[in-house]
């Protein structure tokens, strides 16, 4: 079995986001960009024990981004993944990067394509499912739990007000989240690997993109607190019923 | 030509954030010179589905097969694709949810059309079709400009309160040529969590962080949300320690909530956790820290020991709510 992880760059969690050139760039002034949470400590991780366990022969990794993108393939790589691939595209548009993993996967071929269940940059969480119909394949998104054996999966997977257990033939996309399997820290020794493992680079594929960011906006500032004594409990649900008028 | 949205259900009724679809549909349809037609998939009453107009959809496109009470992505797809053909649509509409972010991004990429996922604001056709979104989980957001021709939206829940008017939606059968490859996920088991209040969709959350020093004193946070009617959630720090599930964990890397109340329980604030719950209406903060930063981010704050005041203001609730029947 033969695993693709897709990998996306984002903003470390404790980032305060600023914006530049009128409000139409991100500033990227001392942003530390790390591996996108659910990529790494869930899809990634559940990947590389599905090979530990011989159930997987091959986990490559790919990302969509410009050279600036290769500390964090090199991160993943030392992680675990036999190899890597990034396409050198820059891309905010859901649509356009699918399409380039896609173009990538039709001449390589994958049994099971793993990605996180979104990046927490852009909040899309729509590049598996538009992989996988690009690819016509099936889409197992919020899973919770992945199990693979022969060509069948068996996930658990979120649904709306509860949860399923589903099997699915290979080959599938499966968008992970929490319960998938549990975050590791690399070692040295895989640091160390990481530098001999082959990172490809592959020209990208034509195609328009369907989306632009025309701007962007920080929220408003809070109007401030408004203090209520612990001992005045009634006073903080008559606010809430007569002033936020929210109960 | 129509705004084609697709509608959820659940025990022989519509879910609410559904109409807020079809309301945010009908606005995008009087702008744009056209009408509403919703999409039923599965099993539903017609009288629910008449129900619809009072709303804004003018005709009601029902596929009965019994197999889409389930989740089936691809045959949702196919079942909105053939629906947007019939009508000549340009716009198709979801929910920013779990089966509106399966489908979506399907036909997004079927048909090459552009998709804006969870959307907070109609589009603005004075600059194309601009449309807000949140990004970075809430710390900033971006106005999407959908280029191609046909367009996707999934709509952030709670973002449009519900207007009732008069009215009622013709209803059609729609027939769909369905295939095997449609139904490739076989379910096997099913748990649906039943009269539990879904954290997602929740209009008022109480949420507990590390102030409650252990999972023995959740009764007070349960107790509350039970008197307010409220979903109960936590803090990263929480799930982790496994004194709480989970699915409860709100923030940047767990879930995201857009309630009109949020209750923060000895949650100091940190910004991870404050990107997941930034789209509440209204904040209240219980901590005993006044420095804790999750007061800088409150509209309402308590400062002492939230064991001793959660009793207090789950009775205060009462009484509310027995002065208020």
């Amino acid at each position: 079995m033969k695993i693709l992880v897709c990998i996306s760059q984002v903003p470390d969690t404790s980032t305060k986001i600023m914006l530049e050139n009128n409000n139409t760039a991100i500033n990227n002034q001392g942003v530390t960009y790390i591996i996108n949470p659910y990529d790494e400590w869930y899809a990634l991780i559940r990947a590389l024990e599905l090979k530990e366990s011989g159930t997987a022969t091959d986990v490559h990794l790919i990302t969509v981004g410009k050279a600036n993108t290769e500390q964090i393939i090199r991160k993943a790589l030392a992680l675990g993944g036999d190899e890597a691939i990034r396409i050198d595209a820059d891309s905010n548009d859901p649509y356009e990067t699918a399409s380039q993993i896609a173009g990538y996967v039709k001449s390589a071929g994958y049994d099971l394509i793993l990605c996180g269940k979104e990046s927490i940059d852009y909040n899309n969480g729509a590049v598996g499912a538009m992989l996988a119909e690009l690819l016509d394949m099936d889409y197992i998104g919020f899973a919770t739990d992945i199990q693979a054996e022969g060509d069948l999966v068996t996930v658990k997977r979120e649904i709306e007000g509860g949860e399923e257990t589903v099997t699915c033939n290979l080959p599938v996309v499966v968008a992970c989240q929490k319960g998938v399997a549990e975050a590791r820290i690399p070692n040295m020794r895989g640091i160390m690997a990481a530098r001999t493992r082959p990172l490809k680079v592959v020209a990208p594929i034509a195609v328009d993109s369907v989306t632009s960011i025309l701007s962007y906006e920080l929220p408003p500032a809070k109007a401030g607190v408004k203090l209520v004594s612990p001992d005045d409990m009634d006073e903080l649900v008559e606010l809430l019923h007569s002033e936020a008028k929210v109960i | 030509m129509s705004v084609v949205v697709l509608v959820e259900h659940t025990e022989g009724n519509i879910k609410k954030k559904s109409l807020e679809a079809i309301q945010y549909a009908a606005g995008i349809a009087q702008k744009t010179g056209t009408t509403v037609s919703a999409v039923v998939l599965g099993t539903l009453a017609d009288n629910v589905m008449q129900d619809l107009g009072q709303y804004g959809a003018q005709k009601v496109l029902h596929v009965p097969d019994a197999r889409l009470n389930q989740l089936h992505a691809r045959a949702y797809t196919n079942a909105l694709i053939t629906a947007a053909q019939k009508e000549d649509s340009k716009i198709i509409i979801a929910l920013h949810d779990i089966n509106g972010r399966a489908v979506a991004p399907r036909l997004s990429a079927k048909l090459k059309a552009g998709l804006v996922a969870g959307a907070l604001s109609y589009p603005d056709l004075t600059n194309g079709f601009a449309i807000k979104k949140q990004v970075f989980s809430g710390k900033a957001f971006a106005y999407v400009n959908i280029t191609s021709d046909v367009k996707v939206i999934t709509l952030m829940l709670n973002t449009f309160p519900l207007s009732k008017t008069e009215g009622s939606a013709s209803i059609q059968k729609l027939d769909v040529n369905f295939s095997d490859k449609d139904f490739g996920i076989r379910v096997k088991e099913t748990n649906k969590i039943t009269g539990d209040i879904q954290l997602a969709d929740a209009q008022l959350v109480v949420s507990g962080g590390r102030g409650m020093k252990g999972p023995e004193n959740w009764g007070l946070i349960e107790g509350l949300a039970k008197e307010l009617g409220a979903a109960t959630a936590c803090s990263r720090p929480v799930a982790d320690a496994h004194w709480r599930p989970h699915h409860e964990h709100v923030g940047q890397t767990g879930g995201t909530v857009r309630p009109d109340l949020y209750i923060a329980v000895g949650i100091s604030g940190a910004i991870q956790h404050l990107a997941g719950v930034s789209g509440s209406k209204t904040i209240v903060v219980i901590n005993k820290d006044p420095e804790a930063p999750f007061f800088k981010a409150a509209n309402y704050g308590v400062v002492g020991d939230a064991l001793e005041i959660l009793p207090r203001l789950t009775q205060a609730v009462e009484k509310f709510r027995q002065n208020h029947k």
